[in-house]
């Protein structure tokens, strides 16, 4: 099947550093789950909070193991014309039009209507070929010679007569096109799908689906994180500014700053040439982190004691 | 000859670790988990891919293949930790002293042969004087495997099972060793292997109790389930009350995942001539594919009314609990709890949480003599031009009025408007209409009447609710 592949990727460890290569820092429970799509040739579900990486994950997969990535976006009134296959209509007009004459004259000397019809008949097949066919994602997918990572980004957002339809092709990586007959995958490609919990997955979904829940990344992936996103970042501020961040997600907010949005800050501050975290830097820069005017009142209340904690919390570290 | 043994080999560890897991799965579905046979194939596969020799690396994997959401995943956890939890050490511990030689030095872990001068005939008592405790152990899940431990469902069974690991490690062979030797006037080693053997049995029921702990847990939850949702509400044990919460909760959620959908009924042969223009665009709007117009198919609105007097104290909390429940299914549920007067509960529903919204709503109007002349008269003024043909209106209560007038004529009212009334009376059928329920005076303005006092009447009630609604 995907031997060539199953080579690429010996052991989990192989996955971990391959993703740190791509500047991904995986746990060992991401870099495990895709060890097992690959060996058992089954989708990803991938689910968590916003911006911690699940569309990166693919993005880092796709460039460890260069394969190309192919992303699909979903959305409320996505169908299969836009997910599967499209016959490219106007070109096939275009042709006829183009062929009239060529047509016209392979019909004269038909000598009745029957014959005629038979010559059409023979000729037809030619306007649903592969040459009219405009593949969408999914057939692409299918049809990449060596294999590709695809992704299925937000499938939480389709409908649920789309997520039913997924079912089929994730299952047994093969669709039926009534005009060409089943196409079936050449390599199985590697599937991630992310959701965002927008609303419950059927359990028919699930069952079929490696479960891969990321959450927040403790202090030391995080740092590890920020660091190879912003290598020119000072580790003492590293220290504080991830600590921060990890004391201000144990609060009760209606949305945690999360990854990306440490990154960000992480950038802002540099920008503002800051050596280390203190108070008025951090609540001029709050706004970076927290996206509510609701949160951004009831954490600033605590910024204080929080700046301070961080700091000699990283004080403490860069001691040891 | 060699091939052939190793092949053996390979397949017999092949069993156990499949044993293994399949007795994994079975207490994660004891905990609640819900693992189907699908995933469990998976799980096989998953494990076979990764390999045993890393623990932490199987965790990963099998909750990856089985727990399919954040509380499964927890929850898988703590069964994974549990289960491979041991607890020799303590208790190994025991066995060693009572195995050594009075006297002798402790050493730390029992080499095996390091006292092989001294002899004892069978293994199991060689196994205890040479204190090794792997050895041991390895006997001792051999044994309880063979002696089906796993089966254990109620903690009366632990030392039967216990007995039968013992037996089947070799008691009896080394009970007979120990009276030998006694003949023989070797005391000092009987003594020693008789101390062993206590600390043995011991170790033995304390596997067999964790054993139990693994599980039965399901087995036993499913039993007081099953019964839970059979026993009168009004007979709950005080115990019982939390885990009812809990399968009410259940019960709502299951509800709710089914009925919470958006339907859509195709109207057959009325074109959508907006929609069909717009999915043809791309063939000149030539009307390649086609649109029906559909319709949405409503929820049913419901206005529910319950009784919370003293009459039905006992059965009022799960009524309110269950109202509480529906509130998260049905969107534009309207509540009101009555007693001697009648106040609409909409609100405290959707704000509180069940615990809270019960208790306020039983501190406003709760155990008060009952007056259902005067409850459906301050429901009328404030819901009845409300309600119309898609209202269902729901009273839950025992219609003993404390023989105030029971104001039939409004009932009428309400029957006249509604699409359909529903009563649930907590009471039996036999002691409707008796004393001063006035039951049958009711009946001729519901469209349906029944019993209901257990949690499996309830959702069944509630079921076709939903379901006739739908059509």
């Amino acid at each position: 099947m995907s031997s060539s592949l199953e080579q690429k990727i010996p052991s989990i460890d192989a996955i971990e550093d391959g993703l740190a290569s791509q500047g991904y820092i995986s746990s060992r429970q991401i870099a495990t789950a895709l060890f097992l799509a690959v060996r058992l040739g089954k989708p990803i579900l991938v689910e968590g909070p916003a911006g911690v990486g699940k569309t990166e994950l693919a993005k880092a997969t796709a460039g460890f193991l260069d394969l190309p990535l192919i992303r699909m976006q979903c959305y409320e009134g996505l169908d299969e014309s836009k997910a599967l296959y499209e016959w490219k209509y106007g070109k096939q007009l275009l042709y006829t039009q183009i062929l009239k004459d060529k047509l016209g004259e392979q019909l004269r000397d038909a000598a009745n209507l029957d014959e005629a019809l038979a010559r059409l008949d023979k000729v037809d097949d030619i306007f649903f070929s592969e040459r009219f066919l405009e593949p969408r994602p999914l057939l692409r997918a299918l049809k990449e010679p060596l294999g590709c990572v695809l992704l299925v980004d937000e499938v939480d957002k389709a409908d649920e007569e789309f997520e039913s339809f997924l079912l089929e092709i994730l299952s047994d990586y093969q669709v039926s096109i009534p005009e060409l007959g089943t196409q079936s995958a050449k390599v199985i490609p590697i599937v991630l799908l992310t959701s965002n919990n927008t609303r419950d997955l059927g359990d028919a979904m699930k069952r079929r689906c490696l479960h891969l829940h990321i959450g927040y990344p403790d202090a030391r992936r995080e740092e590890r994180i920020v660091a190879t996103r912003i290598p020119h970042v000072q580790a003492n501020l590293l220290r504080q500014l991830v600590h921060f961040v990890q004391a201000l997600r144990t609060q009760d907010l209606r949305k945690l700053p999360s990854v990306s949005e440490t990154i960000d800050w992480a950038r802002a501050l540099i920008l503002m040439n800051a050596g280390q975290l203190d108070n008025d830097l951090v609540h001029n820069t709050l706004n970076v982190l927290l996206k509510f005017e609701g949160d951004m009142t009831s954490a600033g209340k605590l910024v204080g004691e929080m700046t301070h904690q961080a700091v000699r919390e990283g004080q403490a570290m860069a001691a040891k | 000859m060699s091939y052939s043994q190793s092949a053996a080999k390979r397949a017999e560890t092949q069993a156990q670790t499949s044993d293994m897991i399949l007795r994994l799965l079975r207490v994660a579905r004891g905990a609640g988990v819900r693992i189907s046979v699908a995933e469990s194939i998976d799980a096989f596969e998953s494990a076979n891919a990764v390999g045993f020799s890393d623990r932490q690396v199987l965790k990963d994997a099998l909750t990856l293949t089985i727990a399919k959401t954040v509380e499964d995943k927890q929850l898988f956890e703590q069964c994974f930790e549990t289960y491979f939890k041991r607890e020799n050490t303590a208790l190994g511990g025991k066995i060693a002293e009572a195995g050594r030689k009075p006297g002798a030095p402790p050493q730390g872990e029992g080499q095996p042969g390091d006292s092989q001068g001294e002899g004892a005939s069978s293994s199991l008592g060689q196994m205890l004087l040479d204190n090794d405790l792997a050895g041991l152990a390895a006997a001792m899940e051999r044994a309880a495997e063979a002696a089906g431990a796993s089966n254990i469902t109620l903690f009366t069974q632990t030392n039967l099972y216990a007995r039968r690991i013992l037996d089947r490690m070799g008691l009896p062979e080394l009970e007979r060793e120990v009276t030998r030797l006694r003949a023989e006037g070797n005391t000092e080693l009987a003594d020693r292997l008789a101390r062993a053997r206590a600390a043995l049995g011991e170790q033995a029921r304390a596997y067999m109790e964790r054993q139990l702990t693994l599980f039965a847990t399901g087995t036993t939850r499913e039993i007081r389930e099953g019964a839970l949702r059979q026993v009168n509400l009004s007979q709950l044990d005080r115990r019982d009350i939390q885990r009812m919460r809990q399968l009410i909760r259940e019960m709502a959620k299951k509800l709710a995942e089914r009925y919470s959908r958006k339907r859509y009924r195709d109207r057959k042969g009325v074109l959508d001539t907006r929609r069909t223009i717009r999915r043809n665009m791309a063939f000149d709007a030539i009307p390649f594919r086609t649109v029906w117009k559909r319709e949405r198919i409503d929820k049913p609105r419901v206005m529910a009314l319950c009784d919370v007097s003293g009459s039905v104290a006992s059965v009022a909390r799960f009524l309110l609990m269950f109202l509480y429940s529906l509130n998260d299914v049905l969107a534009d549920l309207r509540g009101f709890a009555f007693s001697s007067h009648l106040v609409e509960v909409s609100d405290i529903l959707s704000r509180e949480n069940s615990d809270d919204a019960v208790t306020k709503i039983l501190e406003a109007v709760g155990f008060g003599s009952t007056n259902y002349g005067k409850s459906l008269e301050d429901f009328s003024a404030l819901a009845l031009n409300k309600i119309n043909r898609q209202t269902t209106v729901i009273i839950l209560g025992d219609a003993r009025g404390n023989r105030n007038e029971p104001r039939v004529d409004l009932m009428g009212g309400i029957f006249s408007r509604a699409g359909r009334v529903i009563w649930l009376n907590p009471e039996p059928q036999p002691l409707w209409g008796t004393g001063d329920s006035d039951m049958y005076r009711y009946a001729p303005f519901c469209h349906q009447m029944v019993t209901c006092n257990t949690i499996a009447q309830l959702e069944r009630i509630v079921e076709e609710l939903l379901a006739t609604a739908r059509r």
